[in-house]
Parts: structure tokens; sequence; C-alpha cells
């Protein structure tokens, strides 16, 4: 790479690529280009504004009263596998985002009946093992799988205590264009991610309401004033396999 | 006194054909994964709940015999057994082709294996398989740093050091290996520390059967001179090495059944588990253990076609054992609400089946292929093997330096 | 943690290899047509302009994704500046409606000459959503309906 060349380039270009790039002219006026553009904070009282990042202030996290939950009723399944473009199957290299899970008491005999999912753990055990990086925490709790850099090998399905992972086993089209997913990577629960990010609740918390049960609260853990916040604080909850101590942040009521 | 090493002759016909056929095996195995890489992972047995499949038993098995091949090395360089020394270049040999042939399995599984280079550039150092792959690429340096200080006058003056850093490595490897097991809280089959010894023991067994057929087979194929003093010591070690391989599975077992909480996963291994039952009491204890010990520790065990049998037995037996880790491991249901009753339409509560296809097998197939490619490339172009290892030329090493 | 940045890879100099070596073979017969002179032909994107001057978007288009990327998937940053979304409902063909179906669609037609291949299209959406796609316009956040706990907490 010649010196003359790298003269053109801001700081940020990376010296092997101008040579690829020369068919596109030299002539490029780079003029500093901002890469995030005119970031406004919007002070707005609800969430954040779109320039803003993810910040710890917010633990995302979702309480499930299984007394609420109606059996049977798998509308938050539906509803999640419709926004993110999961198809409805349920073969065994089909991914699942959510399942409704029955459980029998074997003692008592007693019946719950629940939707499970990323737990959105604080100590995602999918994180820890993950040799690239690619499963990680968002700074306000989301686990999300970077399927830019997901190599596929699943060991992050092998320590995940949930199943809540899924491997896309075949090639996919017609995506939501909101929710990239595409063979080769594993992915899960995202919390809707893509809705969170512009304050609206995760699609199952949507459909459940809709139907009024009204059995799954989504919510700031970290903020005292929230719901789910105020609940948790008042009434026992569990997490899945607590003995992990993984602080999940997904709780149900109820079991 | 000095060992002469020479390449082998390698122009029979016999030869290419053999060479032909590998090569065969390792395209078709090749062919398989881009089979896999271009339909997706659905065209193999593998599924989101048995999330590792026959790759990843041909795979482990070749990485753990990977460590244990160099042994014998070891045992010559790092405890000072003269009669091992002229063994050293072909264990250092093997020990990289084996574990090439595993790599490429274990990559070529990958759901994006065209990502490679990612998954050699960004590192999660909280990550066992990050540190693997530091592990295995670093297995590789070492050895062939180890190789070079065998084969090369120049690099004489640090055989010794060399020898030991690369037995250290190949411990802290195969330590490495067993932690991806070890390490997985989530199912009750693997949550355990005694995984990494465990497959410490696996690899000098696995390793060592290994190293023993492709001796045999070179010197037999060569009428090369291979005395009884190599062979036995190498067989009675094989023996020994079973014996405590046989000793860990029984602890590991042992353990589990002390515990209330793993009677379900133990009583489905050893009693109820269909293909994972027999695989553990045939394949591995039969076959891989019983059988095998027999055979080295009876007159039986001074004939060579004995102990390539035995040392076959032994490689199936740790398959079969790598089967029954891994997918067996993966067939238990995870508990999700201990004390419950548990059913979903994503499989939850039910013992997973798993049938493999073919494109899978015969990637693990291609795996080994490759590492037996390799092995027999290197021995025809290099100074690998001895021309005699008769009990005259190896007695003349003792006490020699 | 590494920073995800796989586009920096091997591939990146085997393909500059390549566009060097068909460069070469180009560049005999039309030596002073100025670079660029040969671009394939390209349809013009949607709107008055691009969302940076054209020639910086010609060279730097993929660093401002790949800065995208990960603001948006590590940090939740959602701005649409640089968004792929933003890309693809500008740029999407008149024709085929996309930006990566046929060789001569947007996001097609320099990679193909210049041998890069980008898989962002197997999980990208190559089409504009049949409804506009509320991340791909500017949207004010107060526009959106509220969830069941909103709090100040997320500002910080
Ligand atoms: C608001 C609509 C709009 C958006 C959003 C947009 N573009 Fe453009 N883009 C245009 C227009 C219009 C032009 C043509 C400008 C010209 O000819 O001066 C253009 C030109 C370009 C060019 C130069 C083409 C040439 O003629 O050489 C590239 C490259 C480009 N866009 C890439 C992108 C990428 C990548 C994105 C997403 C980050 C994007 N554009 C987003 C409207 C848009
Ligand atoms: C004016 C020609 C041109 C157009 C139009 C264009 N690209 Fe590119 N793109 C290139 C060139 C040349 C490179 C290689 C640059 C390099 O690697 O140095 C490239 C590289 C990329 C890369 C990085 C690939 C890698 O592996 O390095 C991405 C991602 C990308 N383009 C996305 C897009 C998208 C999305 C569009 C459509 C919105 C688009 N490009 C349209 C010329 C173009
Ligand atoms: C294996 C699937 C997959 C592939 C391949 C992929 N992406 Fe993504 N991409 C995603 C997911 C998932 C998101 C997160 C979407 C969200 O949270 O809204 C995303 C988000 C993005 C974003 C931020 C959202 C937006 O629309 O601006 C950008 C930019 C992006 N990807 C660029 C790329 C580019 C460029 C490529 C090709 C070089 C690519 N991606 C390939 C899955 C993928």
């Amino acid at each position: 790479m010649s010196e003359s060349k790298q003269e053109h380039l801001t700081g940020s270009e990376q010296p092997e690529s101008a040579g690829r790039r020369a068919f596109l002219g030299t002539s490029a006026a780079v003029a500093g280009a901002s890469l995030v553009p005119g970031v406004i904070l919007y002070s707005a009282a609800q969430g954040r504004a779109p320039g803003e990042p993810a910040s710890s202030a917010v633990r995302w996290g979702m309480l499930i009263d299984t007394a609420k939950c109606g059996d049977g009723c798998s509308d938050c399944v539906t509803a999640c596998h419709d926004e993110n473009g999961v198809a409805h199957k349920t073969g065994p290299q089909d991914p699942q985002w959510i399942r409704k899970v029955d459980i029998r008491n074997l003692q008592t005999g007693a019946r719950h009946s629940l939707p499970m999912l990323c737990q959105h753990c604080e100590h995602p055990p999918c994180v820890d093992v993950c040799p690239t990086g690619a499963s990680m925490k968002r700074a306000d709790g989301i686990v999300l799988v970077d399927r830019h850099i997901c190599i596929g090998c699943r060991y992050c399905m092998m320590a995940c205590p949930y199943k809540a992972r899924s491997l896309v086993h075949e090639p996919l089209t017609d995506q939501n264009p909101e929710v990239p997913r595409g063979m080769g990577c594993v992915e899960s629960c995202t919390f809707c991610v893509q809705r969170v990010d512009r304050n609206e609740t995760p699609a199952c918390v949507e459909a459940c309401n809709a139907q009024g049960h009204n059995a799954m609260l989504f919510g700031n853990l970290n903020d005292p004033e929230s719901e789910i916040a105020r609940t948790v604080k008042t009434y026992a909850t569990t997490e899945v396999r607590a003995d992990l101590n993984l602080n999940t942040g997904v709780r149900y009521q109820g079991i | 006194m000095n060992i002469a090493f020479r390449e082998i002759e390698g122009r029979s016909a016999g030869f290419w054909l053999f060479f032909a056929a590998l090569g065969l095996l390792a395209l078709i195995g090749v062919s398989s994964a881009l089979y896999m890489e271009h339909h997706g992972h659905i065209v193999t047995g593998m599924d989101n709940q048995i999330v590792w499949g026959m790759p990843h038993v041909f795979a482990v098995f070749l990485i753990v015999a990977a460590s244990g091949a160099l042994n014998v090395a070891s045992i010559g360089t790092v405890f000072g057994k003269t009669p091992y020394k002229p063994l050293n270049r072909l264990s250092g040999l093997l020990a990289i082709a084996l574990l090439a042939g595993g790599l490429m399995v274990l990559v070529l599984d990958l759901g994006r294996a065209d990502r490679l280079i990612v998954a050699m550039t960004y590192y999660n150092f909280k990550s066992i398989f990050a540190w693997n792959v530091i592990l295995y690429n670093g297995f590789f340096a070492i050895v062939i740093a180890y190789l070079w200080t065998m084969m090369d006058r120049a690099g004489g003056a640090w055989y010794q050091a060399v020898g030991l850093f690369a037995f250290v490595w190949r411990l802290v490897l195969t330590t490495g290996t067993g932690a991806i097991f070890g390490f997985l809280v989530a199912r009750e089959a693997y949550d355990a520390a005694l995984y990494a010894p465990m497959f410490i023991v696996f690899s000098f067994n696995y390793g060592l059967a290994v190293f023993l057929l492709v001796l045999m087979g070179f010197y037999k194929w060569t009428d090369r001179p291979l005395g009884d003093m190599v062979v036995l010591r190498l067989k009675n070690l094989l023996g020994v090495f079973i014996a405590a391989s046989f000793y860990f599975v029984f602890v590991y077992h042992i353990t589990n059944l002390y515990f209330t909480k793993h009677h379900g996963l133990e009583a489905f291994i050893l009693t109820s588990g269909g293909i994972h039952t027999a695989l553990f009491w045939v394949g591995q204890m039969l076959l891989g253990y019983a059988l095998p010990l027999a055979i080295l520790y009876s007159n039986l065990g001074n004939s060579r076609a004995w102990i390539a049998l035995a040392s076959a037995l032994a490689i199936v037996g740790g398959l079969a054992q790598m089967y029954v880790t891994i997918i067996g491991g993966q067939a238990w249901p995870i508990e999700l609400f201990p004390g419950y009753a548990v059913s979903s339409s994503f499989y939850d509560g039910v013992v997973h089946s798993y049938s493999p296809s073919g494109v899978e097998i015969l990637l693990g197939i291609g795996g080994v292929a490759v590492a037996l490619l390799l092995t027999t490339f290197a021995v025809k172009v290099l100074r690998f093997l001895p021309e005699r290892l008769d009990d005259e030329t190896v007695a003349a090493l003792h006490g020699a330096k | 943690m590494a920073r995800p940045d796989n586009w920096l890879s091997m591939g990146r100099w085997l393909r500059l290899a390549a566009l060097f070596g068909a460069a070469a073979v180009l560049a005999v017969p039309s030596f002073e047509a100025a670079a660029g002179a040969d671009l394939p032909k390209l349809e013009r994107g949607k709107g008055e302009r691009c969302v940076e001057d054209t020639a910086t978007m010609r060279r730097h288009h993929m660093d401002f994704l790949k800065h995208q990327r990960d603001d948006t998937l590590r940090r939740g940053i959602r701005t649409t500046k640089h968004s792929l979304k933003g890309c693809v409902e500008c740029h999407a063909s008149e024709k085929t409606g996309s930006v990566a179906s046929t060789k001569d669609d947007f996001c097609m037609a320099c990679h193909t000459y210049a041998a890069v291949k980008v898989d962002c299209w197997a999980c990208h959406a190559t089409k504009p959503p049949a409804k506009p796609a509320q991340a791909a316009l500017p949207a004010g956040p107060a526009a959106s309906p509220m969830m069941s706990a909103p709090s100040a907490g997320a500002a910080k």
C-alpha cells in the first residue's frame, strides 16, 4: 500500500481497502463524515431516543403469572413467531423462540402451563461459552446473538439450561425486514429488541394482553416505580433453575 | 548409537491404492461438508435437541487421540526412556495428523464454516472453546518445533526443553477438551470436574492404540524389522491405559450413582437407554475394555495380529465412548423443573432420539482419512520411520544417550 | 471482548488481488479513461441525495454499515441514517423491487464487477417492507405506543 494513497484516507479507513476501492474514483472528498449523525438526545420521559445507546440503568425483565396463563392458549407463541418471521413449525429441527411448557408436580399432581423463552440471565452461560463473543448481553440486560460473527458452533445451545436457543437448519427467504435471520446461525428470543428499542412491548406480551390474560408483564426491573419491580418486590416469584444462580430476567409467579 | 531413519518407498501398487482410497474418503468427507453447508444442517440428523452429532464424535475422538499419540515421544524425551526415542518422530507426526483430521471435521460442521476467519480473530476469553482454538493452534506449532528438534541437527539443543513444553501443552490441551464438557452446568451428564483428568486418560488410551496400529501396519507393509522389545512394551502400556480408562469411567458412574439427583441419567445410560446402553456395555465395556485387556494380558498378547486386534478394539471402544458421552449426554433431557413432569412442543422432558445421516458420518470418516493421508504422505517424503526397530538395534540404545 | 470486525479478513485480501487482476486487464484498452469511468450502470436511488455525498458513499459505505451494525446490535442505537434498512428503502430497483435479486440491482452491480461477495442477504431482506418499515423512517419516540412499565430510568 503506497504512502500517497493513504493520504486520501480518513483515520477510520483501513489502508488495505483503499486499493480495492480505487476504481470508485479517488476524488472522494472525505470530509470527516460523522458516523453517528445528529444525535438528538430527546429528553422524552418515555424510553430513549434512537441515537442513544441502551444503558445499564435499565434491566428489562418479564414476569409471567402462571395462574393467569391459559392452559392450551398459545397466543404468545403465535404472536412471537409472526413478529419474528419464525415459521410455525415444531419439527425437531425447527427453531422455536418461545414455547408453551406443561408441567405437573410429581408429588402433588398440581398442573401449570407456562411460556418458556430465553430467560435473559444476568450471568448467561451462553455468553460465557461463546468462542467469538457473538453471544452477548446488551447493557439493558437483553441477551442476543450477534449473527454477524456467529459461526454456528452451537456451544451456546449445549450450555443453555433452558433450551432457549435454536439453530437455523435451512436457508430462509422472505424474512421480516426488521428481523434478519439466516441459515447456520443460532438464534433465540430477543425480547423483540426491534420493538423494545422503539418503546413497545414484546409481541408475546402484547398478544397475551390482547387476549385479556395479562399473564405477562414486561418492564424495567431497575426502576423501583415500574409495575414489574413493584410486583417482584411484593410477591414471591420464581426463577427457573434458581440453583444455577443465573439471576434470570424472566421470572415466574404461581409455581 | 544412532538410529537411521528413512522415508518409506511407497512405489508399489498397494501403496498407491491405499493412498488413493484415503484420498477418495477424504474427498467424500469434504464433499459431504459442502453439501451440508449448502443445504444447512437440515440434511443431518442433528437438531435443536441433539445439537452436536456424529461429526463431534469423530472430531473429539481424533483430537483426544492426537494429544495421546504424542505420549510416546514424551516418554522418550521427558521420562528419558531411550527405547522410545526412535519412535518419537512418528509420535509427533501422528499427533499433528490426528489433530488436523479432527479439527477439519469440527470446522466443516460449523453452521457458518465460511466464517472460520472469525473464529481465528475474535476471542471471548471466558470461553473454553476460544481457549481450545488457541491450544490447538499452539499444539501444531509446538509439535512442529518438537519434530524439528528431533529431525534437524540445529534443533537438537532444544530437544529436551521443547519436548517438556510439548508434554505440558498436551496435558493442558486435553484438559481443555475435557472442560468443554465438564463446564456445562446445564446438562446433568457433563457438569463434572472429573471430565478433565478422564479425558487425559482416554487420550493415553486412544492415542497409543492408534500409534500401535499405525506402527505395526507401516513396518509390516514395508518389511522393516520391528522387534518384540518395542511392541511388547507398547502393548503393556496400552493395557495399563485401558485399565485406567475403565477406572475413570467406573468412578464417574459411581459418583453419579451416589447422588440421587443423577439416578435418572444413570438408569438411562446403564439400563434403559437403547442404543446408548448397548454402546456403553457392548461398545465401551466389552469391546473397548474387557476384550483388549483379556487379549493383552493373556498369551494372545504375544502375537502381533492379536495386539493389532486389541488396538483396533480400543479404538472402536473409544468411538463408542465418545458416542455415549456426546450423544447420550444430550439425549437425556435437560431438567427444567426438578420435581415436575414436563412436556412441550420442543421435546422437553422426553429422551431425544438421534439418527445420524450419511453426510455427517462420511464427514467424520473423512477426518480419519485425512489424518491417515497426512501420515502416509509424510512418512513417504520425510524421514519419520527408523529403518530397523529390531531388538538388537533397540537394545543398543539402552544406556546410550 | 473482541470487537466484531469480520470484514477485515483474508477474503478481502483475496478479493483485493482479484480486483487488481481484473483492473489490470480492463485498464489496458482504456488506459486514459479516468478511474471509475467504466463503473457499472446504477439505478439512481430515491430522493434527492444519498445519506452522505455520493463519492463518500461509494468509497465508505461498507464502513458505515459495519459501524451501524455494531452500534445497533451491541449498543441498541437505532439511528436510521446508515441503517441497512434505509439503503434498501431508497435503493430497491424500480424493476425488481429489490437491491440484490439480479446482477444489475443496486447492491449487486458494483460488487459483481469488483468480485465482492457479501452475505448480508442471507438474512437481511432485499426488498423494503410492504408497509413502510417504522425503523426506516425517522420516527420520533413519542409516536410509539407505551410499554407496560416504561420509565425515565431509560433516559439515564
Ligand atoms: C434517502 C434515500 C437514500 C438512502 C436512505 C440511501 N441512499 Fe444511497 N443514494 C441515494 C441517491 C438519491 C443516490 C444518488 C446520488 C447522486 O447521484 O448524486 C445515492 C447514491 C448512492 C451510492 C453511489 C452510487 C453511484 O452512483 O456511484 C452508493 C454507493 C449508495 N448510495 C449507497 C447507499 C447505502 C450503502 C445506503 C445505506 C447506508 C444508502 N445508499 C442509503 C439515496 C439514498
Ligand atoms: C459504487 C459501487 C458500489 C455500490 C453501488 C455498492 N457497493 Fe458495496 N462495495 C463496493 C466495493 C468496491 C466494495 C469493496 C471495498 C473493499 O473491500 O475495500 C464494497 C464492499 C461492501 C461491503 C463490505 C464487504 C467486505 O466483505 O469487505 C459491504 C457490506 C457492502 N459493500 C454493502 C453494500 C450494500 C448493502 C450496497 C447497496 C446498498 C452496496 N454495497 C452497494 C462497491 C459498491
Ligand atoms: C446471519 C444473519 C445475518 C447476516 C448474514 C447479516 N446480518 Fe446484519 N443483522 C442481523 C440481525 C439479527 C440484526 C439485528 C436486527 C435488529 O436488532 O433490529 C442485524 C442488524 C444489522 C444492522 C443494523 C440494523 C439496520 O438495518 O441498520 C446492520 C447495519 C447490518 N445488520 C448490516 C449487515 C451487513 C452489511 C451484512 C452483510 C455483510 C449483514 N448485516 C449480514 C443478521 C444478519
